[in-house]
């Protein structure tokens, strides 16, 4: 284990040694980010969207106050340039569209809604909790996690202002301002006010709520850093499995293969080193974008686990690549081209709902497409539960590549001495 | 003293080509070991199946006890190997390398650094013990490649050509600690290309040629299947006759050729110190002036170009 390890941590210091391979790892992942920053004007602010004119079905069976003011808030000229909003009476038509993927969520308000919030006329307190829904499209990520961080910016707006009035009821009654026959009236006087206040919130200032309640801002840069951090990991991966054919024509693999080192632990340091420097990569474009750009990645425990899962499939990829190909040229070419492919493909550059169904279906070979599918839904305020499938498909995506390469090194004797 | 290699029949094929064919022979503790032959004549593919590295197509090969082909942990560890080519990491300085290296042959903590400081004091790079190896020389870096090879004391050490590509001054000293190291009890095998290293180094020596070994024994053994010719070279002045002296020569009893290269004369002789007073003789009744006189005995050099009939660097 201790070989495993120091074969690994020799690999980390070279790599973070090599000047232009730094500025691949690195600067170049920073740089873009900055790029689009500056391009996009979002650079430590959200008040703007490369996202627009996503189209989101509403259905709105509710007709009461803050149903109501919930469509506006789609209808509204703040978010007039970023959704298309089509209103439907049918829940199975919404689905439906959604379905085919011609929206890329439904928001289905349900009869009761108001009335779940507001106390009712005969009731002191409001009704029973009714399920809003939002019926999202599982090949448009982006958007139709934004459509649900829009839905949940304003239920939290309403629910601050029903705890609000709830409070100022309560007071009202008990210091005799008000009768208890009176609460229904003024509850859904407070009620309809919040409302519309709810609905006066700057509601592009897009805002997620992690399951702690924490309030979370959501900048679009968040989309996009992770996107290019995860598109220079696959440099840095193809590149850790390039070095394994360097050693071997360095003659430094030889070298360790007439130490008393048995060819598995060189393979499996190699493959710790990789690790190791990925994780360290995106470790710090993480740190450094969110004290430079102010991004808020999200729960920082899932984010970890999230670029511990990510590296793992990317270095997969890279040990293929070094099992497959025979010069450190040729991988050099192939780890070039697998970064810009999985980059396109992974939505590192763009949302991946505006590609076709089949390339999306293609795009999760890649640790590009789950890994931005993680560190999306944690910047909207999601937590580990919301990311299990996409650390499961990284974990398996590792665990298979590894496995294949191991036996294609095996086949080929590129590491085995004997 | 003991063996602590035996080759046996050994093969090794790439596909139809041949790189090591049937060789056979012995290494006693203690002693220096070279193999000479010109380029692509098998030795690194024979360094390669012996330590371990590629698998023998035949044939067997025991180090210290053990076989390269059952036991080849066991093996690994009595052995060190310098390889021909630098199997160095550029990005790390001296002291970085051979700490990885050392490690990597199971040594730590205050021991590793004690003989870290003994290899570096060896090789004569204590001072650059903490710059990086791509700032060196490549002299530097040959020392640093042998010193690798040295950090865990192996019984036996593999040099395979470790003074290609590197100016006289570093070769010497290569060629110093090669016998340093022997003195403090270190067996060596020892490749080469360079017939004058193999001369200076070796107790004894094997010329390989396309893959078979056609000549093994100490330098005496060797070339005396020459047989016993010396040659005489003499160095006269540029205002005398070189041909008119080699016509006065050439009767004499016991010179068997004169060639003439400019105002070079050199003399084929079975035993030159018969033929030397004669020859001195006849060159002062002719009037030329000898400048220089050199003798060269039978070398390693005339044993291959008599058993192969080309020329060691052919």
């Amino acid at each position: 284990m201790k070989k495993i390890f120091l074969i690994g941590w020799k690999d980390v210091k070279l790599v973070f040694r090599d000047k232009a391979g730094l500025v691949f790892m690195l600067v170049a992942p920073f740089a873009l980010t900055l790029g689009m920053g500056l391009i996009t004007g979002n650079l430590g602010s959200s008040n703007n969207s490369v996202i627009s004119d996503i189209p989101v079905v509403i259905v709105n069976q509710d007709q009461a106050q803050i149903g109501d003011t919930l469509v506006a808030v789609f209808q509204s000229d703040d978010l007039e340039e970023l959704v298309d909003v089509e209103l439907s009476d049918d829940p199975a038509y919404a689905r439906t569209l959604v379905n085919d993927n011609e929206a890329a969520a439904a928001v289905i308000i349900p009869d009761g809604f108001t009335e779940s919030i507001l106390a009712q006329e005969g009731a002191s307190q409001p009704g029973g909790p009714v399920k809003l829904e939002v019926y999202s499209n599982p090949t448009r990520p982006t958007s139709s996690g934004f459509i649900q961080t829009v839905v949940a910016a304003f239920i939290n707006q309403v629910e601050v202002g029903r705890i609000g009035a709830e409070v100022i009821i309560t007071q009202l009654l008990e210091n005799g301002y008000i009768q208890p026959q009176d609460v229904p009236v003024y509850a859904e006087k407070i009620g309809a006010e919040q409302a519309i206040l709810a609905g006066n919130q700057n509601v592009i200032l897009v805002v997620g709520i992690t399951p702690t309640g924490e309030v979370v801002e959501f900048n679009p840069l968040a989309y996009m850093a992770p996107g290019y951090a995860l598109l220079f990991l696959m440099y840095t991966a193809t590149n850790a499995g390039r070095m394994i054919l360097v050693e071997k024509r360095e003659g430094t693999l030889p070298r360790l293969l007439v130490s008393p080192t048995t060819a598995t632990q060189v393979l499996s340091g190699k493959m710790v080193g990789s690790y190791m420097t990925g994780a360290l990569q995106m470790l710090i474009l993480i740190a450094a974008s969110t004290i430079l750009f102010q991004l808020i990645w999200g729960d920082p425990l899932a984010v970890l686990i999230l670029i511990l899962a990510s590296v793992f499939g990317a270095v997969g990829w890279g040990m293929l690549i070094s099992a497959l190909i025979k010069t450190p040229g040729q991988a050099a070419s192939v780890g070039s081209a697998m970064m810009l492919t999985f980059g396109i493909l992974g939505g590192s550059f763009f949302d991946l709902g505006a590609l076709p169904d089949w390339v999306e279906t293609i795009a999760k070979i890649t640790p590009n497409y789950w890994g931005q599918v993680g560190f999306y839904t944690l910047a909207l305020g999601g937590g580990l539960a919301q990311i299990v499938e996409p650390l499961l498909a990284l974990t398996i995506m590792g665990l298979v590549l590894f496995i294949i390469s191991s036996r294609l090194f095996k086949q080929r004797g590129l590491i085995e001495a004997k | 003293m003991a063996a602590i290699l035996e080759v046996k029949n050994l093969v090794k094929k790439y596909g139809e080509n041949t790189a090591v064919n049937g060789i056979s022979f012995t290494i006693t503790e203690g002693e220096i070991f070279s193999l000479l032959g010109p380029n692509g004549a098998g030795k690194t593919t024979t360094i390669s199946v012996l330590s371990t590295l590629l698998p023998p197509t035949s044939g067997e090969a025991m180090i210290c006890g053990y076989s390269v082909t059952k036991n080849a942990m066991d093996v690994r560890k009595s052995i060190g190997v310098v390889p021909q080519d630098l199997a160095l990491y550029d990005e790390l300085s001296a002291w970085e390398n051979l700490s990885f290296w050392g490690q990597m042959y199971g040594l730590g903590g205050k021991a590793l650094s004690s003989r870290i400081n003994e290899v570096l004091e060896l090789i004569g790079l204590k001072d650059k013990a903490k710059a990086h190896v791509r700032t060196f020389s490549g002299g530097m870096k040959r020392r640093v490649n042998i010193g690798v090879g040295l950090l865990h004391k192996p019984r036996l050490l593999f040099m395979d050509e470790p003074t290609v590509g590197i100016d006289p001054q570093s070769r010497r000293a290569i060629l110093d600690s090669v016998k340093d190291l022997n003195k403090e009890g270190m067996t060596i095998l020892y490749t080469t290309h360079y017939m004058e290293e193999a001369q200076e180094l070796s107790d004894r020596v094997g010329i390989i040629d396309h893959g078979e070994l056609i000549a093994l024994g100490t330098q005496a053994e060797l070339t005396r299947q020459v047989g016993k010719t010396d040659t005489l070279i003499l160095h006269i002045s540029e205002n005398d006759d070189p041909e008119a002296l080699a016509k006065t020569l050439r009767p004499i009893k016991g010179v068997t050729r004169v060639d003439v290269i400019d105002h070079t004369l050199s003399l084929i002789v079975p035993e030159v110190e018969k033929v030397l007073a004669p020859v001195v003789s006849k060159a002062t009744e002719t009037g030329m002036r000898i400048a220089s006189m050199e003798i060269h005995e039978p070398n390693l050099e005339a044993v291959f170009l008599h058993l192969t009939g080309r020329a060691l660097r052919d």
